[in-house]
């Protein structure tokens, strides 16, 4: 078929369409004020619209005046308080009965066992990184650990180490150890070639290589993997101060939860969920943004 | 601060006597006898096979060969990442082990740039990674190095927020801040467009003019062999072996494209391309 279309095409040059040859063209650019203005400024709405707290901000409002109205129509503050009920005891909570102090009691038993996931995370993944051995005892550890909850160990922490905050910290180090361990490690073997060349190339070995070029090229990952230890962490630590508290049924917020549920004051109850919720998107919106903003978002390693 | 920096013009003397060298001389880099394997997931590939060359002080020695010839590899092997299965390579007598400061590197990819670290910081990561200065003279190579390739005004800039071409020239610079024994290029400007890879090639050209430094470079294109380099090894293909050395330190960019250029490049690809049935290359990589 294309044989005999390209013989025709030999045979029968007129089938060819004959483009003209045309002169040739210099000109000089004309300057770029003829084409207008480079750049107009957003309207205000343009400019309101594109600040994604606010979008955020508006939907939250809706949510609560959602909230308000279904409360009210439903009428029943011992099961579902409205709103303002429970921002009201959110208030009281703060004022009277020290809520401020308890989330603090939580937030230091949580602190100190991240921190200690956090060491004992680079440890591992270091020796995962240097050794084989290391790299096999990681991933097995991980795909064994890592599914397992961590209020599952619940019960074992607290025969071995009584009803306290040692039970609570080795229950959030199992929280927090695996998934960051997993994410820091497939970030290190995420590290392009190159760069691994471009460190030996500078004669870096062993720690401070890991530290200097390893950590910081696998940064994005590891972030994200704090992020994960993080809420796994705090969900954790809520979930099993409902069961003693932070230390025989002392503080914490779980316990604040627990014990108003106990005395049927569902609004208190709201205003301790709410105290979690509010302390999680601080951490998340504060803490961890300001770490990304300085660091991956910088570094132009994310978007 | 350091002689490296001084303005000579070494290019013109090189190019009047280009048989100075003589027989006695020791070489800067012996290598002799070398072959490069190294294993895929199925396979192992032999890179280049019993490669010889030496590479005299101040030559901008280029490797040349089609793709996946072992070019790479044997850069890689000198550059001390791939030891070498038989064979030995040798800077200035002593046997090259590991990768080391005395060799940098420059790659093709532009991730060789830490994205963390400003341009400046860059150029001074080296220099303090291998203890070569303290924090205040890495600073001053640095912001000397930097000038030399024209980004003083992006000392601290990211290099994401950079071009190809300048990614290519901090790299350069964080290479010649260190004052390597020998430079070490591995197609540094194949990942760039047409117009700046023939920019950076005049600027390296310049640079050598005033610093005269060493420098290995690898290459799949005959013409940026023939205007950058002074000596070229032309490899066969898969696996790499020698099959010729040819000087070509008589051309420049303003030769490029003479007859007598046209003639070299000619006899050059006749010896890429000689015995040109292509074969299956298990390996893959260059």
């Amino acid at each position: 078929m294309t044989d005999l279309s390209l013989a025709n095409a030999a045979v029968a040059p007129s089938r060819r369409a004959n483009p003209p040859v045309r002169p040739e063209v210099e000109r000089a650019v004309s300057a770029a004020g003829v084409i207008g203005d480079a750049a107009r400024p957003l309207s205000l709405w343009e400019r309101l619209t594109g600040v994604a707290l606010l979008r955020r901000l508006v939907l939250l409002v809706a949510v609560a005046a959602l909230w308000q109205g279904a409360a009210l129509w439903q009428n029943n503050p011992l099961m579902f308080p409205t709103f303002t009920a429970m921002a009201s005891a959110l208030v009281e909570a703060v004022l009277r009965d020290d809520l401020l102090t308890m989330a603090w009691v939580s937030l230091s038993v949580l602190l100190k066992g991240y921190a200690i996931a956090v060491a004992l995370a680079v440890a591992l993944t270091t020796l995962a990184v240097s050794t084989r051995i290391g790299d096999d005892l990681l991933s097995t550890l991980t795909s064994m650990f890592n599914p397992l909850p961590a209020i599952a160990l619940l019960p074992l922490a607290m025969l071995w180490f009584g009803l306290g905050s040692i039970s609570l910290t080795f229950v959030l180090v199992h929280a927090v150890l695996w998934p960051l361990a997993l994410n820091t490690h497939a970030g290190f073997t995420a590290v392009s070639d190159t760069l691994r060349m471009a460190g030996r190339n500078y004669g870096l070995t062993g720690p401070r290589y890991v530290l200097t070029l390893l950590i910081p090229a696998a940064f994005p990952t590891i972030l994200t993997g704090l992020k994960v230890g993080w809420a796994f962490a705090w969900r954790t630590l809520i979930a099993a101060e409902l069961v003693f508290g932070v230390s025989s049924g002392k503080g914490g917020l779980g316990w604040f939860i627990f014990q108003n549920r106990n005395e049927l004051y569902t609004d208190k109850v709201f205003a301790g969920l709410a105290a979690v919720i509010l302390i999680g998107l601080l951490v998340e919106n504060l803490v961890f943004r300001w770490i990304e903003a300085r660091t991956v978002r910088a570094w132009g390693m994310v978007r | 601060m350091n002689a490296l920096f001084s303005p000579t013009t070494l290019r013109d003397a090189a190019t009047a006597a280009p048989n100075a060298l003589a027989s006695s001389e020791v070489p800067l880099l012996d290598v002799s006898g070398v072959t490069v394997q190294y294993k895929t997931r199925a396979h192992l590939v032999t890179a280049c096979h019993r490669v010889d060359f030496q590479l005299y002080k101040g030559e901008r020695y280029v490797l040349l060969g089609p793709s996946g010839c072992g070019k790479s590899s044997l850069l890689k092997a000198v550059g001390g990442f791939l030891p070498p299965v038989e064979g030995s390579i040798r800077l200035n007598g002593q046997p090259v082990t590991r990768p080391g400061p005395d060799r940098m590197m420059v790659f093709q990819e532009f991730d060789q740039l830490p994205p963390w670290k400003t341009v400046k910081q860059n150029v001074m990561f080296p220099l303090l990674a291998s203890g070569k200065a303290t924090r205040r003279q890495a600073e001053e190579r640095a912001l000397a190095a930097i000038a030399t390739v024209n980004l003083s005004g992006f000392a601290d800039a990211h290099p994401h927020t950079l071009s190809g071409g300048m990614k290519q020239r901090v790299a350069i610079a964080r290479a010649l801040a260190m004052e390597p024994d020998i430079l070490l290029m591995d197609e540094p400007f194949a990942a760039l467009d047409a117009l700046t890879r023939r920019k950076m090639q005049d600027e390296l050209l310049q640079l050598w003019d005033t610093l005269g430094f060493t420098m290995l470079f690898v290459t799949h294109s005959i013409e940026e062999a023939l205007v950058v380099g002074t000596r070229i090894l032309v490899l066969s293909p898969h696996p790499g072996r020698v099959k010729a050395e040819i000087n070509c330190h008589a051309f420049d960019r303003a030769s490029a494209g003479s007859p007598d250029f046209q003639a070299v490049a000619q006899r050059i690809h006749a010896l890429l391309f000689a015995d040109a049935v292509e074969q299956p290359v298990a390996g893959g990589a260059s």
